[in-house]
């Protein structure tokens, strides 16, 4: 029980810092200008290092690269099933790796299974697959009913699935990032890689809707 | 602990609402508090368990009604506070007192590519051999830690079945609080939605978590 009781003073002692947020003007604009300008006076940032991650997550990580690796187990079956098998060494292959999706499961949808990615503690979500996550994927209403209502969320989502259909939900509870392999849709079969990869969207890989052609 | 960010099975947050054609930013202020999260110098105890805890020790009212990257602003704050770099003076004027000393190692712009490629692998070697095979039942304990935890209330006392194991992995419980690593095994286990929700629930659906060798004992 020590450790609980420590853990205790030590999350009581955190949380005391929070009370600062009463004596700080409520336009979060202002107040994140003040602690860049703060941080930047004592060498704790670098204000271009800021642009460069911006840059980052504006430009070079996206959900174009999530399909990607879709695109490519739709078209050639040995990689689906490195893919399925051990996700992290076959998104190495294409040097997809990255902070927040160094460690993969992927996840395939089929005619009797549909899986849906959430993360109800907090916003887990595979970054350099798919880019920054939308803002309903961060969000109290999404967050609190996949787990508990997932066709009800699908629905949201204009996707109302047969019963037969089974559907799992996957909470990421630790660092292990899932990205869902949608199903190929129909009359694509004339399709190459790369133009399979521009049908593949976000919502798609995060189970919350279907691949069209 | 039972905080307000354990949202899983919670009613009355609304409609899910996603928006249309969504920018990577609402404001420009998001985007920077992003790189300040990406790219400033965190005390070095804030690793992301800690920064997980912190976020969770937004006060209730300020959580849900506070935005995403605004909640990034809070955390870090808190952090900064908590580790002595600034004071509360400091954060309300957005000026150094006089006479504090500067750093020069923060992040440099050439650097950050690298980061986000190496940052963030969390699976460790555990001596011990794993506690579970895959297809085992198992029940995750009906605890209710204080600190910082990532075993959901709704999985707690629920019996689910070992559908992954994904090896040694950081153990939040303890790297939150400053107790070092202290890896463990780390399964995925599915939880029958009945198990979960009771009757009324899907007979066909289920529920996964990652959960870490100590929240989970046999059934």
């Amino acid at each position: 029980m020590s450790q609980h009781s420590h853990s205790h003073d030590d999350s009581v002692e955190m949380a005391r810092h929070h009370h600062i947020h009463a004596d700080l003007p409520p336009d979060p604009a202002l107040r994140v200008k003040a602690l860049e300008s703060l941080l930047t006076d004592k060498g704790l940032v670098d204000p271009a290092t800021i642009d460069a991650w911006v840059e980052t997550y504006e430009s070079r990580i996206g959900p174009r690269n999530g399909a990607k690796v879709v695109a490519k187990a739709w078209v050639d079956p040995d990689y689906k099933q490195r893919l399925l098998s051990d996700a992290t060494t076959a998104i190495a292959e294409l040097d997809l790796l990255g902070s927040q999706g160094q460690h993969m499961v992927a996840l395939e949808n089929t005619p009797g299974i549909h899986n849906l990615v959430v993360c109800t503690l907090c916003s887990c979500y595979p970054l350099p697959l798919l880019g920054l996550p939308p803002t309903w994927y961060k969000s109290a209403p999404y967050r609190s009913r996949a787990v508990l209502d997932p066709r009800g969320v699908l629905r949201e989502f204009g996707l109302d699935l047969p019963e037969h259909v089974k559907i799992r939900v996957w909470d990421s509870t630790a660092e292990v990032r899932y990205l869902v392999l949608p199903e190929r849709p129909a009359g694509t079969e004339h399709l190459n890689e790369a133009q399979l990869a521009t049908l593949v969207t976000r919502n798609a890989m995060i189970g919350v809707a279907k691949v069209t052609a | 602990m039972n905080g307000i960010h354990d949202l899983g099975g919670m009613h009355g947050h609304g409609p899910i609402a996603p928006e249309k054609d969504e920018p990577a930013f609402h404001a420009p202020w998001e985007a920077r508090m992003l790189g300040i999260r990406r790219g400033a110098t965190f005390p070095p105890e804030v690793n992301i368990d800690r920064w997980r805890h912190l976020r969770e020790l937004i006060p209730p009212h300020l959580y849900l009604s506070r935005s995403y990257y605004d909640h990034w602003y809070m955390s870090y704050v808190a952090a900064l506070l908590q580790s002595g770099w600034m004071t509360a003076e400091e954060i309300k004027s957005g000026h150094a007192a006089p006479g504090g000393a500067r750093r020069n190692d923060a992040m440099r712009p050439e650097e950050v590519w690298e980061a986000q490629k190496t940052r963030g692998i969390f699976t460790r070697a555990v001596a011990t051999l794993p506690m579970f095979a895959i297809g085992q039942r198992v029940r995750a304990r009906n605890i209710h830690p204080t600190g910082h935890t990532r075993l959901p209330r709704y999985v707690r006392g629920k019996i689910g079945v070992v559908r992954l194991h994904h090896g040694g992995h950081v153990f939040p419980d303890a790297n939150a609080h400053g107790q070092g690593e202290a890896p463990q095994h780390l399964y995925t286990i599915a939880f029958p939605m009945r198990e979960l929700w009771g009757s009324d629930a899907s007979p066909h659906d289920e529920a996964c978590a990652d959960l870490w060798e100590s929240y989970l004992e046999p059934a």
